[in-house]
């Protein structure tokens, strides 16, 4: 499915995840045993990705690890200020993205840069509703089909444009899936994915020394929290004046019309700061030996 | 992009493009050179690979795949260690990008009974890769289908003898392309084709007259 229309037009009067089960099989010449177990693959290595996390590892640059678990104790000890459900959300996006960080294995979801926004929405999600695994994998064909729509149509690679199509997309993608699992109908779920793409809308790719650390690693943790945030609004009823696949487009006319020293050369934003340009001088004024 | 492009892969991080790309540029020498792991190995990192690849484990991921890792494999940041235990020597240069695509690595493998391979290889995003140079010549092939690589001199009938043997294993071609440096020099010929050949056909195309070399890449395993 190319656009987000389709999407919500396939699900009309049945389970939205069989049409994209269905619509994964006729393109990929697969049955449907084949695509089944390779999603829930994809779903046990998310969930063994988060049981791998060691607070103990730092990237080699030094900026990434240990807030995760920073988190996870501050959220248990004290509850925060978003509560302990919230709490666990925000400690698991960034647990994975220090993972990432830190060379351990993960599931680029869209891409390894934003791989803890769909784990971390789904599965504290599952467990407080004590839902099956069954469910979480349906929930993640939505998810990937809503990435489908957006790769298509717009892009979902940082260098083209800019992080609003890397967390942006895994944030839209993890709202349709939370919508999905509260019994939202397709087009609340696709109105969930433009909500939370609206929000993150003009955000720039600017990593510190072209790294995948800083500021990727928390901004997991806000497309988690914008796409439980957008999930609600959606199964509330509210949806978005934008239509979503003119959300989707504007995504790109925003990408397009970015500089280039904002999609992903680490040059401007954070990684334009005097702290971002001494970690550049510092990390690649090396050699390039292992 | 199909559903399991934007979902996946599973990999080790931190950059699809930088860390399982480069793995898959270690792997896809590997298997050109067709000799196991190299002895020794020159890499020169061109572009982006070398001005942010040390931080995103770029030649560790090159060094993993020489050794035959895939991209999931966690013994990657441990690569350099593993490749002295292996007996692989292996050295980094920087090299500036000749028109390719910014991620971009050249290669140079030799195993240990003295064969050698020059290979460059860009990584495209997503884990994606191409090889656009082996051993002088410029090619194009991703290894996302299974593929035929076959090195021969540049002589009437050798791409007649090659398809012929592909249609007696009823081997369907999806693409093929020819490359050579001039006429009557050394060739390759790059066939992507739907199903895998089996060892008997190899063994057939090894035996053609003029062929040096026959390096099959299935997209699965060997990429």
């Amino acid at each position: 499915m190319q656009t987000l229309e389709e999407l919500a037009r396939a699900g009309e009067g049945r389970d939205l995840f069989e049409a994209v089960l269905e619509d994964d099989c006729r393109e990929r010449g697969a049955t449907r045993e084949d695509s089944l177990s390779r999603m829930g693959a994809l779903l046990e290595a998310m969930r063994r990705a988060q049981a791998g996390y060691d607070p103990t590892l730092r990237s080699g640059s030094g900026m990434a690890g240990g807030d995760g678990a920073r988190m996870r104790r501050y959220a248990r000890e004290r509850g925060g200020v978003c509560g302990p459900f919230v709490g666990e959300v925000i400690a698991q996006a960034i647990e994975m993205g220090e993972s990432n960080a830190c060379m351990k294995r993960i599931v680029a979801a869209p891409t390894a840069g934003s791989c803890g926004v769909l784990p971390a929405v789904l599965l504290p999600y599952q467990r407080r509703e004590g839902l099956r695994d069954e469910d979480v994998v349906r929930a993640l064909y939505v998810a990937g089909a809503i990435g489908q729509a957006i790769a298509t149509q717009a892009s979902i690679s940082g260098a083209e444009g800019g992080c609003q199509a890397e967390i942006g997309s895994a944030s839209a993608m993890a709202a349709g899936a939370l919508c999905y699992l509260g019994g939202g109908d397709a087009q609340a779920v696709c109105h969930a994915a433009a909500i939370a793409l609206k929000s993150l809308l003009g955000l720039v790719c600017d990593p510190v020394a072209g790294l995948v650390e800083v500021p990727c690693v928390k901004r997991n943790a806000a497309g988690a929290m914008i796409a439980m945030m957008s999930a609600d609004m959606a199964l509330a009823g509210i949806r978005s004046a934008v239509p979503p696949d003119e959300v989707v487009l504007a995504m790109r006319d925003v990408g397009e019309r970015m500089d280039a020293s904002l999609r992903e050369t680490g040059l401007a934003g954070t990684a334009g700061t005097p702290f971002g340009i001494c970690m550049r001088e510092r990390i690649q004024g090396g050699k390039a030996t292992p | 992009m199909n559903l399991f492009d934007i979902l996946g892969p599973v990999m080790v991080g931190p950059s699809s493009s930088h860390t399982a790309g480069a793995v898959r540029i270690g792997l896809a020498a590997r298997a050109l050179l067709g000799r196991g792991t190299p002895r020794r190995a020159h890499i020169a990192l061109c572009g982006s690979f070398a001005a942010t690849g040390r931080g995103h484990g770029t030649p560790r991921a090159l060094i993993a795949g020489l050794l035959g890792m895939e991209p999931d494999d966690e013994r990657i940041p441990d690569s350099p260690r593993l490749a002295r235990e292996a007996g692989m020597d292996v050295s980094f240069g920087e090299e500036p990008l000749r028109g390719e695509h910014p991620n971009t690595a050249r290669l140079h493998v030799e195993a240990a009974d003295g064969e050698t391979l020059d290979m460059t290889a860009s990584s495209l995003g997503g884990g994606r890769i191409e090889v656009v140079e082996m051993n002088g010549l410029s090619v194009l092939f991703s290894g996302e289908l299974p593929t035929l690589i076959v090195q021969n001199r540049d002589q009437p009938g050798c791409v007649s003898d090659v398809t012929g043997i592909l249609a007696g294993e009823e081997v369907n071609i999806a693409t093929m392309r020819l490359y050579r440096d001039h006429p009557g020099g050394s060739a390759v010929m790059v066939l992507e084709i739907d199903k895998p050949v089996a060892g008997e056909g190899l063994a057939r195309l090894r035996a053609i007259e003029g062929v040096f070399s026959v390096t099959y890449l299935d997209a699965r395993r060997a990429l």
